[in-house]
């Protein structure tokens, strides 16, 4: 294994890794009325974490990111079913959304959604649940 | 005119990439194939573009570099596997 000379790779992946999470990002903020959402923007921050498993190690990573993603995924159902909760609370059906505007101090009136709430579990979800897989397929030997 | 030929260039891309998934399930060995998967990946994209002048809409450009970097994303798994036989390493050696 030794000998193998993959220089431009770890240069690219340097550049490459901050564009995929940017764009994952973007692609979170940008739902519900463009094509994103909480499933689409956790898949690709999976894809700049995998990028990093291929020109790095799994050890290396998990050294940096000192999080159990198994609890990742705990957290994110979590947060999924209590924000669908809330919505019974005030005797409206499961998994009802309020859309309102707020006026804050810099951006000025801005309208904000519960729904997003929902989006960061769905997100939290995908992360974790797809990260375990890689990570427990990649460490069978 | 322009829609009759964007749809031509549609229609060509399809018989393109039904070409190349000839390559892909037939190629005799494992390079073959990922190149195939790659350029299977490039079709869809200038398919999606191509679609996108046709509509005259701006909502798809996300989606050109979503494939672009999975695209990107499974050629270097591929071809780590074909170099190295592993494609995560638990613990470099180095």
């Amino acid at each position: 294994m030794k000998g193998l000379n993959d220089v431009i790779l770890r240069t690219a992946t340097k550049v490459v890794v901050v564009i995929i999470l940017a764009f994952s990002i973007h692609l979170f903020v940008s739902g519900h009325h463009n094509p994103g959402g909480g499933f689409i923007g956790g898949l690709a921050f999976v894809a700049a974490i995998v990028l990093l498993f291929l020109v790095s190690d799994i050890e290396k990573v998990r050294n940096n990111i000192a999080v159990d993603f198994k609890n990742v995924t705990a957290l994110g159902v979590l947060i999924s079913v209590f924000t669908g909760v809330g919505g019974m609370i005030g005797g409206k059906p499961f998994l009802n959304q309020v859309f309102g505007s707020v006026n804050l101090p810099i951006f000025g009136e801005t309208g904000m959604a519960t729904g997003v709430l929902f989006d960061v579990g769905v997100a939290l979800a995908v992360i974790g649940a797809s990260l375990t897989i890689i990570i427990s397929i990649g460490e069978d030997r | 005119m322009i829609q009759f030929i964007l749809f031509l260039s549609l229609c060509f891309l399809t018989f393109s990439i039904l070409v190349t998934i000839f390559r892909l399930i037939k190629g005799p060995t494992a390079p073959e194939r990922v190149q195939a998967l790659d350029v299977i990946g490039i079709y869809l994209i200038a398919g999606v573009a191509i679609y996108s002048v046709l509509i005259r809409s701006t909502a798809f450009f996300e989606v050109i570099l979503l494939i672009g970097i999975l695209s990107f994303i499974g050629t270097i798994a591929f071809a780590r596997f074909i170099e190295r036989g592993v494609v995560i390493e638990r613990k470099q050696s180095d």
